[in-house]
């Protein structure tokens, strides 16, 4: 499935990482420990981020479960990374909703921006580009994932930007890069307009 | 217990039931790919798809339990439509490449396009090509005839219990792989053939050798271990292609291991097809006048003392029989059909069988493995053990050489004296035998056949008295046999008689000039070096040890070239069928005794195999009540007090893959044997099951 070029001999969670695993797994009664596959997962790829084959050894061992039953649990979700990705993980939605909201600009600028196609990872190893499925923000699209957080109601220049600042060592403020309100009406309320909490009050 | 009714028919079944079960036991037919009686239910093919009134739509039957007055329907436009419609999809990435597909002819998936197939696919688009994995020297992997039924990873993890194999990736990309590093070296991996409902596992060994209408399927009885799994094997002519389980739920459900299923290659290779006579340190091929002629010549004036014969693991009980009655004739008392020692006493038929038989063993609650390692000694057994195991409430503790057996037992090192200690009631694992409602032992040959073996013998007896093994409808007292030939040997009394040698008391005997010939009946585990100057008759279907040392070599038939009988470790008499004939000149065993009988002057009184088999019951009882298991009384006490050795009790098995001369004559065995080792994943990385 995966190249094989990338896995490392061993790995270990770290012993902060270990007492979260150790927290996961006591969240499930004794022969159940299974449960804690996902967690864990996202624990090893939190640490390294990505999951390696020795690190889904670990874990089967700490669950006491085939190392086969956990690659599978790794491969069916997308989320879990088979290969080593950059510093920045920026993963562009590209699915209908962004793409009638212009997800194809966003695309384009990320591309320049950082200079890698999809699935790339860039030279300096900081940046990694994908694309990825619908991330459930079709309010605000287009938009972007990157690590944690979401950059949204995105344009060619916004996207620029906010890759930039990455590219800096600033972390831009996530959510819609328009100025928009969460995902309040963007162009402003369209009704009720006059009624505000004031006059309510009053 | 709900009702239900199925096509207007009306079944009363157990809450639980899915209705496919329910279904099958109308005997109404509904198709199947992933759905398997024997494993858990996936419900992911969606072929077994049923109308169930007041259900808005079709729903998969294996999946779907039984409710109160049910009302099913098999065979509507409904349900043709919905399997048409999943048929589509199953064929939408499925090669058309039936033709040159070793499963074409017995393959579900082509039977059932038959029915639901349509005649032209609507899919437009490219179909999907996927890899071929590596699944060793026994299963060939066509990745890209795959269904996803997950039979195969279901097989691996639940029955066989080495779970390598798993469905990687999703939808579209979803493929079932190995895991990597992992390799697949179960025991059983052959059966993962046998479940694939299409052609993406076959047999490798076989693999373009035949069509399977070709093949004439003679049902018989394997002999490659002491289980005795019934088998029916494929022949296109005079060769045997494959060998494949039959279903026979006392014995071995519907598995087969994969040394009697895949060594069958080692029949056509090694084979004796013409008798030899040694001259001048040469073995020269004869007719069997002249064979029979040096063997007369030899035996001329000789007190019958001075003969011998040892009967191998394969001999068949017409042969040994026979050869029990020259013996007697020519005044000989030396016979043992135990060629590796073992102490095992044919005076207490109890002390001998596997008594709570391999189907009773699923009842038992606490288990004790005395020297044995039931995985490499017995995989289909094993199989049920671990099947035991599942259920819970199941204590299996070990005495013996630690090792992964697929399922989790408690390791009490490999000490001989840790049986003393539990049979004296000192050590806690008595008390977890003592307080189970149906416990047992399995004390193996491994444990049987060294120096001590007499005494551990009659330590487990000490136990199986203490421990309560033996109560009311319940026998725990186990002996795992691995020589097909030797509880049957044991029944008819191939064992010393009065004044008679056993194997250690033969080979000194021909060391020192005692015993001057020694007839061989497949036996040739029995060290060659240490029969001296005797002159050695050896009778068998390979060219193996014994045919090397031998002055004369009388070429005899392999186990599917003959109509022979068996008995299997529960003392279950069980008879082999002429599958193809023997090779050459070679002859079926007991012919060869009543031939040579005459030729001696004291021919055996029987000249068809009806009065061979009439002889056999006259022997014992147990050859005439065939397939069915003959208990045995728990009687006498059996084996003796003495001191113990603090050698590590091991398996008598070492390198499953090659036990007997059929399995060491195989190229595919010898495959396994570079592939795996010897079996069982000992030399490889851990699979997560171990400890």
């Amino acid at each position: 499935m995966s190249d094989m070029t990338h896995e490392p001999a061993s790995f270990a969670f770290t012993a902060e990482y270990q007492a979260k695993a150790d927290a996961f797994i006591a969240k499930y009664p004794a022969g159940r420990q299974q449960s804690a596959v996902m967690p864990l997962l996202d624990l090893a790829q939190r640490q390294d981020g990505w999951v390696s084959r020795a690190a889904m050894e670990v874990i089967a061992g700490l669950l006491d479960m085939a190392p086969i039953r956990v690659e599978e649990v790794a491969t069916f979700y997308t989320m879990y990374n088979r290969k080593p990705v950059g510093k920045f993980h920026v993963q562009v939605c590209t699915n209908l909703p962004c793409m009638l909201r212009g997800s194809d600009d966003v695309v384009a600028a990320a591309k320049a921006a950082l200079g890698v196609e999809f699935g790339d990872m860039t030279t300096d190893g900081l940046f990694t580009l994908s694309e990825v499925e619908c991330l459930g923000a079709c309010v605000n699209a287009p938009m972007m994932q990157i690590n944690d957080d979401y950059y949204e109601d995105l344009d060619a220049d916004s996207t620029k930007a906010v890759l930039e600042a990455f590219k800096r060592g600033e972390t831009p403020k996530p959510g819609p890069q328009n100025g928009r309100q969460f995902s309040c009406p963007a162009g402003g309320p369209t009704s009720l307009t006059e009624l505000t909490f004031q006059t309510e009050k009053a | 217990m709900p009702k239900l009714t199925i096509d207007g028919r009306e079944i009363e079944v157990e809450a639980g039931t899915t209705i496919i079960q329910a279904a099958d036991q109308l005997g109404i037919e509904i198709p199947r790919f992933c759905y398997h009686e024997r494993l858990a239910i996936a419900g992911n093919c969606r072929m077994c798809l049923v109308e169930v009134e007041k259900m808005p739509k079709p729903v998969a039957s294996c999946a779907q339990p039984v409710g109160e007055g049910m009302v099913v329907k098999t065979n509507t436009p409904v349900v043709r439509k919905a399997r048409q419609g999943v048929m589509e999809f199953l064929l939408l990435n499925h090669p058309l490449d039936c033709p040159i597909c070793d499963q074409g002819g017995e393959c579900d998936l082509q039977d059932q396009a038959m029915a639901y197939g349509a005649d032209k696919g609507r899919c437009q688009e490219g179909k999907r090509a996927v890899p071929d994995k590596d699944y060793g020297p026994l299963v060939q992997t066509m990745m890209t005839r795959c269904i996803q039924c997950t039979r195969c990873v279901r097989f691996i993890s639940e029955i066989a219990g080495t779970p390598v194999l798993g469905g990687l990736g999703r939808g579209e990309h979803m493929e079932i792989s190995r895991y990597v590093g992992a390799v697949v070296s179960s025991e059983l991996s052959g059966n993962l053939i046998d479940l694939c409902p299409v052609g993406a596992l076959t047999n490798k060994p076989a693999s373009y050798t035949y069509r399977s209408w070709e093949l004439k399927k003679t049902e018989s009885v394997d002999t490659m271990d002491a289980l005795g799994a019934s088998i029916r094997v494929d022949t296109r002519g005079n060769e045997v292609i494959r060998v494949l389980p039959r279903v026979n739920e006392d014995v071995n459900e519907e598995w087969l291991s994969d040394r009697s299923r895949f060594a069958v290659d080692g029949l056509k290779r090694q084979r004796l097809d013409r008798p030899y006579v040694r001259k001048d340190g040469k073995l020269v091929a004869v007719t069997w006048t002249e064979a029979f002629a040096a063997i007369a010549d030899k035996l001329k004036g000789l007190a019958g003392s001075k003969i011998a014969a040892i009967a191998g693991d394969q001999a068949d009980a017409e042969a040994m029989v026979a050869y029990k009655d020259l013996l007697t004739a020519l005044g000989s008392t030396n016979l043992d059909c135990r060629q590796d020692g073992a102490a095992l006493d044919p005076a207490v038929r109890a002390s001998y069988l596997f008594n709570s038989t391999a189907a009773g063993i699923e009842n038992a609650d606490a288990l004790l493995l005395i020297g044995t390692n039931p995985r490499k000694e017995s995989p289909v057994l094993n199989a049920r053990i671990r099947k035991r195991w599942q259920k819970g409430g199941f204590k299996v503790a070990r005495i013996g050489h630690k090792s992964d057996l697929t399922y989790k037992y408690e390791d009490l090192g490999d000490q001989a004296s840790v049986l003393k200690d539990i049979a004296e009631g000192k050590h806690p694992f008595f008390e977890v035998l003592k307080n189970a409602a149906r416990p047992a032992l399995v004390i193996g040959q491994g444990a049987l056949s060294r120096d001590d073996g007499a005494v551990l013998l009659g330590l487990a007896r000490k136990l199986a008295d203490a421990a309560g093994l033996v109560k009311d409808g319940w026998n725990g007292f186990n002996v795992l046999h691995t020589a097909a030939a030797r509880v049957g040997g044991l029944d008819l009394g191939f064992v010393p008689g009065q004044g008679g040698k056993d194997v250690a008391g033969i080979l000194a005997g021909a060391a020192k000039g005692d015993i001057e010939v020694v007839f061989l009946l497949g036996a040739d585990e029995v060290e060659m070096a240490a029969l001296g100057k005797a002159f050695v008759v050896y009778q068998g279907s390979h060219g193996d040890a014994g045919a090397h040392r031998a002055d004369v070599v009388l070429p005899g038939a392999a186990y599917t070239e003959k109509s022979a009988t068996y008995v299997n470790l529960e003392g279950r008499a069980q008879q082999t069928r002429l599958a193809v004939f023997p090779p050459g000149e070679a002859k079926e065993d007991w012919r060869i005794v009543r031939a040579l009988s005459d030729v001696l002057g004291k021919p055996l009184p029987y000249d068809s195999l009806k009065s061979v088999r009439e002889r056999l019951v006259k022997a014992s009882p147990v050859f005439a009540a065939i397939d069915a298991v003959t208990p045995a009384a728990w009687g006498a006490a059996f084996g003796t007090e003495g001191a113990l050795s603090d050698q590590a009790l091991v398996s008598n098995i070492d390198n499953f893959y090659m036990t007997d001369p059929i399995s060491r004559a195989s190229k595919t065995m010898a495959e396994c044997t570079a592939a795996f080792g010897g079996g069982c994943n000992h030399k490889h990385k851990k699979t997560g099951t171990h400890g």
